[in-house]
């Protein structure tokens, strides 16, 4: 028997590992201390400095008890986030809940799976901007309501709008929640269902007894998903609110396109706290390397 | 088969509705996008026609389309390529114990969930740091080279490349996981038992078994990078793919072209997942016919 050597782990791991080390680690360690750098109008300077944190929460307490601009940015996106988290959730159990329990073959529940899943790999920009001809003012849906005579004008809140931003986030993202919910519920032993039923609980008590607690795994990594998609987003917001709704993410795009680097840093920095700590209250649940 | 339950009619239901909602708007942008010529927008379908892709091909407005178009097809294809490599590897690693393992799984995991502007602005700054310290060597040391030839690190295949992987890897390292894990050691024996040399043994045994995933991580690796926007939208240097062209057109278009846009990069997404999923398919068949006939009874 030829042994492999004890280092063959090491150079296999070692593509992945430095393109993670030159693309990720040091880009973050980068961004972290151009935070505490100084800028101009033409380029950036290493200095040791907390002006780019003092600018961010400029008049937030001078300001009080009116909100500034940061904090209410980040109201703004951390209420989308809720909205988002729970519409997925909702939608997003329903599905896996149906495909693992209702459907019989795993063949098919291949398929369906399949069906949720392809549209993940299609272009988000371009499934944002499918929905202009529905919600547009000219749009399916106000046609149909003016044909049905439910409104007598075009409604025109359909489309650029806090509903079209929630509307696409659900569209583009409860796939981030079927996919780990249907992985724990796969898991789930079809015995204990059984058991539920033959010691009398009814459909509902056997979900919230048995199903939703075995899911757990499935609902906080999907959580963390949907959750961190749209704390960073900048995209969705900016298409389908028609660059009118601020977020966190678009104020450091905006700062990186006018070239104040270190203030989008400082940004970035404030973002990833927020976004890490949120992730941290939900791994206290699960341990995520358990579960693949 | 017993009776199904009210409960699946409802659920089968609320399955069709979200189908529906997933599908829909892209078919409604396909079927507007053979709008006749004096078409609009939305419907009415003012006839029928290839107008607005040939407008496309014509070029709209100052936006260079078909070089995006390349661009982003090259990107794809060499993100993917790298992606299945590196992907297998660490797979591979993966199932013994080296040193620094829990790090690596975790920064994948990390680099799956940070915020993309994030990690976008983060190359964006590195690349910046470096163009600087080179240029200030050029200026120290006096190299014409740099002067006259230098102008940035950041490009497509530099920095855009890196941030596709970022985004990419993370799947392909999950993918490979779940192969692994359910994945029988006694075939690795046996073949090194028969005097195969490592390679022999992963060429002619571990790959045959694994190839199904293997497709599944380049078809990860191809449309993840071929739709990727938010991690190169500040990574790209000064070329641009085609979904950073597209958002930018979603501001400026408005006629069905945008529409023909969509339904063209559409198609060759989906081209690639069918592809894929045959292929798959093939492998499926070819297993089940040439496969072993254990547990199959005798016949």
């Amino acid at each position: 028997m030829i042994a492999q050597s004890r280092w063959t782990p090491y150079w296999q791991a070692a593509p992945m590992t430095l393109v993670f080390a030159v693309f990720f680690i040091v880009p973050l360690i980068a961004t972290f201390v151009v935070s505490f750098w100084e800028y101009n109008q033409y380029s950036i300077q290493p200095a040791m400095t907390g002006e780019n944190y003092t600018e961010i929460f400029d008049g937030c307490i001078a300001g009080l008890p009116e909100l500034c601009t940061i904090f209410k940015t980040y109201l703004s996106t951390l209420k989308f986030a809720a909205i988002v988290w729970a519409l997925t959730l909702v939608i997003g159990f329903t599905i896996a809940y149906f495909l693992v329990f209702h459907i019989r073959t795993l063949t098919m529940q291949i398929i369906l799976a399949l069906v949720c899943t392809i549209p993940f790999l299609t272009s988000n920009v371009i499934r944002m901007i499918s929905w202009i001809p529905l919600l547009g003012r000219n749009g399916l849906v106000n046609q149909a309501l003016l044909g049905l005579g439910i409104t007598d004008q075009p409604l025109d809140w359909l489309l650029y709008s806090n509903f079209s931003v929630v509307l696409a986030f659900v569209h583009l993202n409860t796939v981030f929640m079927i996919i780990p919910l249907l992985n724990s519920m796969f898991r789930i032993d079809k015995s204990l269902i059984e058991a539920a039923y033959d010691t009398g609980a009814s459909g509902w008590q056997t979900l919230v007894n048995v199903v939703i607690p075995l899911s757990k795994t499935g609902i906080a990594i999907g959580s963390i998903f949907v959750i961190t998609i749209v704390m960073g987003d900048y995209i969705t917001i900016g298409v389908m609110g028609g660059q009118q709704i601020a977020s966190v993410g678009k104020i450091i795009q905006v700062q990186t396109n006018f070239l104040q680097f270190p203030l989008a840093a400082a940004n970035a920095v404030l973002l990833l706290v927020t976004v890490l700590s949120m992730i941290l209250l939900l791994t206290r649940i699960v341990d995520i390397r358990k579960e693949l | 088969m017993d009776r199904r339950p009210a409960s699946f009619y409802w659920l089968a239901a609320f399955f069709c509705v979200f189908v529906l909602f997933l599908y829909g708007p892209t078919l409604t942008i396909m079927v507007l996008s053979f709008q006749g010529p004096q078409g609009g927008l939305t419907f009415p379908m003012n006839g029928v026609s290839l107008h607005w892709f040939y407008q496309l091909f014509e070029g709209i407005g100052v936006v260079d389309i078909g070089s995006a178009l390349v661009n982003s097809l090259k990107l794809g294809l060499l993100t993917m390529a790298i992606t299945v490599v590196a992907s297998v590897m660490a797979g591979l690693a993966f199932r013994r114990n080296f040193k620094g393992s829990g790090f690596l799984f975790y920064t994948a995991i990390a680099s799956l969930i940070v915020p993309s502007i994030v990690v976008s602005l983060g190359i964006a700054l590195e690349f910046r740091i470096a163009d600087d310290t080179i240029n200030a060597i050029g200026d120290a040391y006096e190299v014409e080279w740099i002067w006259d030839n230098f102008t940035t690190l950041m490009g497509l295949f530099s920095s855009g490349l890196g941030a596709h992987l970022t985004w990419t890897f993370p799947f392909g390292l999950l993918i490979m996981f779940a192969v692994f894990n359910r994945f029988n050691p006694a075939f690795e024996e046996a073949a090194r038992d028969l005097g195969a040399t490592p390679w022999q043994t992963f060429r002619h045994v571990v790959l045959p078994i694994i190839v199904p995933s293997v497709f599944g991580v380049a078809l990860f690796g191809f449309t993840l990078s071929w739709d990727e926007i938010a991690r190169s939208s500040q990574a790209v240097g000064s070329d641009n793919t085609l979904p950073i062209t597209l958002r930018g057109l979603t501001t400026t278009v408005t006629t069905p072209a945008i529409y023909a846009l969509g339904t063209l990069t559409t198609a060759i997404s989906l081209a690639v997942i069918i592809t894929s999923l045959v292929a798959v398919m093939i492998v499926q068949r070819r297993r089940k016919r040439h496969g072993s006939d254990a547990g199959k009874g005798m016949v």
